[in-house]
């Protein structure tokens, strides 16, 4: 039975001997997720000689994005389904190489932390994949580690639409998830629909893999991209990408149809047909343009959402991406708020494989100076992927604007449309919930309805819900709908039991010292001791611009003490950047005031993008010429207050408790 | 045998899997082949069966939707256990697969 998975890595995920972790071992790094942010992080890390432990829910590497045949399978062209996969097969290869101690089937639940160097990852293992019972089988594992990197990836955004529940309608990314792994197809004539590029990934998929897919329908226009040309420009490899799938698509003439959606599936006990139509710029469907097109199945998405419930448990800051989903705040190294708390890839904004590859590197480059004060050598390393992330994250911005759902979505669906799946809450219901009792934001519209409040906690439903409960905005339709960040306390069902099992119940969700979410002051960024004199010295006058190009990286790390990389902290120091912090503010990143703000402040070196809309101008972050990543925020009336979370007993009862009876 | 739907077995051969020889599992009584390795929703999806549990409130048919363990809506009852995420399971031989009704506690009130 696959029980847990505890071994180094030594095969692909089937490794049959695999003892259990001691409990008490202590790792360098622990990385949740091995997605192409967690690979890349993980095999990065071990091979500049940390201990990494990797867990992952899923039964063998490669997250959502390479997914694959299991090995029993014994498929003998699993890059058949790939674009990319000689990536994955060399990240795997390191991984068995470089000792990762992999922990599969391993779910985790939440991550708690007892200082800033010593965490606590709880996962479950063994029968977990039922939400009733807890299996005999059913076991908690907690590991322990100085420093944690979160690559939980994202999951797919959905909104409803009259006969979204019938059999058949399925996620686009579910789609492509059940086509990679288990070889199958849910029908034989897909149209896909929704927005985002996942769905020519997706189309490209499925026709490849002998589906017909009779429409693929995009709501947004893809002239969007032309509003953001430097971006785009500077992004060569997601034009390859495109290609690729162009070609698949166009081969079995297969034509994007933008602006339009599906506005409504038919059938009795699965779907028949759909209705699709024409859309204005707000996405309200134009009267008229309804056509009907056959098909057994659709797959439809509207992009991906940050999974990123572990970091928001435990108080981190987080920002407001251009579709108005939040994504985790970082530092210009991938920490988060929370020091000692890494993230790349998805959680840190949607980006792709490619972005999450380079954040995961960098991200583990950080970790392993933080914790040994080995600097990253070649030191150019380290400013090659800032600069790429930082072009890529221009390109995400701008992918993410183009593909934004329109608030005029919600005029396809009728009262009758069930929005919550799990706990079948029509959108009637949250209307009257909102018109009759005042509910205005997504929490309330929950607890007046159960939208939101069965199995899948919200992950389905929560941007429906939210779109529906906030008041129209007085704004342009264009405005993101108002949604709260994800608070769910608990990324899995867990039994009560191993609630209780926690250590200290109290101690490990509080927030931490007030002070350290600053963290402003990163000791592991090369560029932090250099002051603004420095960088305007003309070491390179042909590229003015690039201050990266500024840093010499054959000197040697003068104000930073390898041996201390904590040194930069020293307020007696006066290049320590947290000096720039008002330190009367302790409290801002958790705070409903910006939480981004002091973490990734404009490039004040880039003339093009002065800090104009996007704050104070600080050396910290002096790399790259590419347009800074909007990533300072307004406030957010949605954002936790800094009072301690509850502890884990107010937690919301086990899914089976409390169903309607 | 390959359902009309998947038929001919097409992701199999793109990707070349040569697997050993299929197993049966069985869903409402109905024999169906099952790959070593694939979820339980895989293998209902191959033989064509897109739903496998009724909703608590409507009764509405319901199956795999997310198809990675979020949505919660391919819930079923293996081999006598309720409120199982298809999706994740993995088939082996001999499994008994029913269709899941309301909450899954018909018939477990014990
Ligand atoms: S299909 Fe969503 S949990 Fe299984």
């Amino acid at each position: 039975m696959p029980g847990s998975r505890s071994d180094t890595c030594a095969t692909d995920g089937a490794s049959e001997g695999h003892e259990a972790l001691p409990e008490d071992a202590f790792h360098d790094l622990a990385v949740i997720g091995a997605g192409p942010a967690g690979l890349a992080g993980a095999v990065t890390a071990a091979e500049l000689g940390l201990s990494v432990v990797m867990v992952d829910a899923a039964r063998q590497p490669g997250g959502q994005f390479y997914r694959h045949p299991a090995a029993a399978t014994r498929a003998t062209r699993p890059e058949a389904l790939h674009h990319d996969w000689p990536t994955f097969t060399d990240l795997r290869d390191r991984l068995r190489t470089g000792g990762v101690t992999c922990l599969f089937d391993h779910h985790v639940w939440t991550v708690t932390r007892k200082a800033e160097d010593d965490w606590t990852v709880h996962a479950l293992t063994g029968d977990v994949d039922g939400v009733c019972e807890p299996g005999d089988g059913q076991r908690s594992t907690r590991v322990r580690a100085r420093a944690v990197l979160l690559a939980t990836g994202s999951y797919e955004r959905q909104l409803p639409f009259p006969g979204w529940t019938l059999p058949g309608v399925v996620g686009a990314g579910g789609a492509q998830a059940m086509l990679k792994s288990g070889l199958v197809l849910p029908g034989r004539r897909v149209v896909v629909a929704g927005s985002g590029p996942l769905l020519l990934a997706v189309a490209a998929s499925l026709v490849t893999a002998g589906a017909e897919v009779p429409e693929l329908v995009e709501a947004s226009s893809y002239f969007g991209y032309a509003h953001h040309p430097r971006a785009v420009a500077a992004q060569p490899h997601k034009l390859t990408e495109g290609a690729h799938h162009a070609k698949a698509l166009l081969r079995h003439r297969v034509r994007p149809r933008t602006r339009h959606a599906v506005t409504e599936a038919h059938g009795t006990d699965r779907v028949e047909a759909v209705t699709v139509a024409r859309l204005d710029d707000a996405w309200r469907p134009v009267p008229g343009t309804e056509r009907r097109i056959d098909c057994d199945a659709v797959a439809v998405g509207h992009g991906l959402i940050p999974q990123i419930d572990l970091a928001t448990g435990l108080g981190c800051a987080t920002r407001r991406t251009a579709d108005g989903a939040y994504a985790l705040a970082l530092s210009p190294l991938q920490e988060t708020s929370l020091r000692g708390l890494w993230s790349a890839g998805e959680t840190s904004g949607v980006g792709g494989a490619q972005q999450a590859m380079v954040e995961g590197e960098l991200a583990a480059l950080a970790v392993t100076f933080r914790l040994t004060g080995r600097r990253p050598a070649p030191l150019s390393r380290l400013r090659s992927l800032r600069r790429r992330r930082d072009r890529m994250n221009a390109f995400a911005d701008a992918m993410t604007a183009t593909h934004a759902p329109r608030r005029g979505w919600t005029r396809w669906l009728t009262d009758e449309t069930d929005v919550c799946r799990c706990e079948e809450v029509p959108a009637g219901r949250i209307r009257e919930a909102v018109t009759e009792y005042g509910a205005r934001d997504a929490r309330s519209a929950k607890l007046l309805t159960r939208a939101g409040m069965g199995w899948c906690q919200g992950r389905v439903c929560g941007w429906a819900v939210s779109c529906l409960a906030t008041p129209a905005p007085a704004a342009p339709p264009e405005e993101p709908p108002s949604t709260a960040p994800d608070r769910r306390p608990l990324a899995t069902p867990v039994p009560l039991g191993a609630l209780a099992d926690l250590p200290d119940p109290a101690a490990p969700l509080a927030p931490a010292d007030p002070a350290a979410p600053l963290n402003p002051a990163d000791p592991t960024d090369p560029a932090a001791p250099l002051g603004p004199a420095d960088l305007a010295s003309p070491l390179d006058p042909a590229n003015p611009a690039d201050p990266a190009d500024l840093l010499d990286p054959t000197e040697p790390a003068a104000p930073l003490d390898p041996a201390n990389p904590a040194a930069p902290l020293d307020p007696a120091n006066p290049a320590d950047p947290a000096d720039l912090l008002d330190p009367t503010e302790p409290a801002a990143p958790l705070g409903p005031a910006d939480p981004a703000a002091p973490l990734d402040p404009a490039d004040p070196l880039d003339s093009a993008n002065p800090a104009g809309p996007f704050g104070p101008a600080s050396p910290l972050d002096p790399v790259g010429p590419a347009a800074p990543e909007p990533r300072l925020l307004p406030p957010d009336p949605h954002l936790p207050s800094p009072a301690p979370h509850p502890p884990p007993h107010h937690l919301p009862p086990h899914p089976t408790e409390g169903q309607p009876s | 045998m390959n359902s009309p739907l998947n038929s001919p077995s097409k992701p199999t051969e793109l990707v070349g899997a040569a697997p050993d020889p299929p197993f049966t599992i069985t869903f409402d009584g109905r024999r169906l082949d099952a790959l070593p390795g694939q979820s339980i929703a895989a293998v209902l999806w191959s033989a064509g069966i897109l739903s496998w549990r009724t909703t608590r409130g409507g009764g509405r048919p319901r199956g795999a939707f997310c198809g990675i363990g979020q949505c919660y809506d391919c819930l079923a009852t293996v081999n006598g256990r309720p409120n199982r995420r298809a999706c994740l399971v993995t088939a082996s031989p001999g499994d008994t697969v029913t269709t899941q009704e309301g909450n899954g506690h018909a018939g477990f009130e014990e």
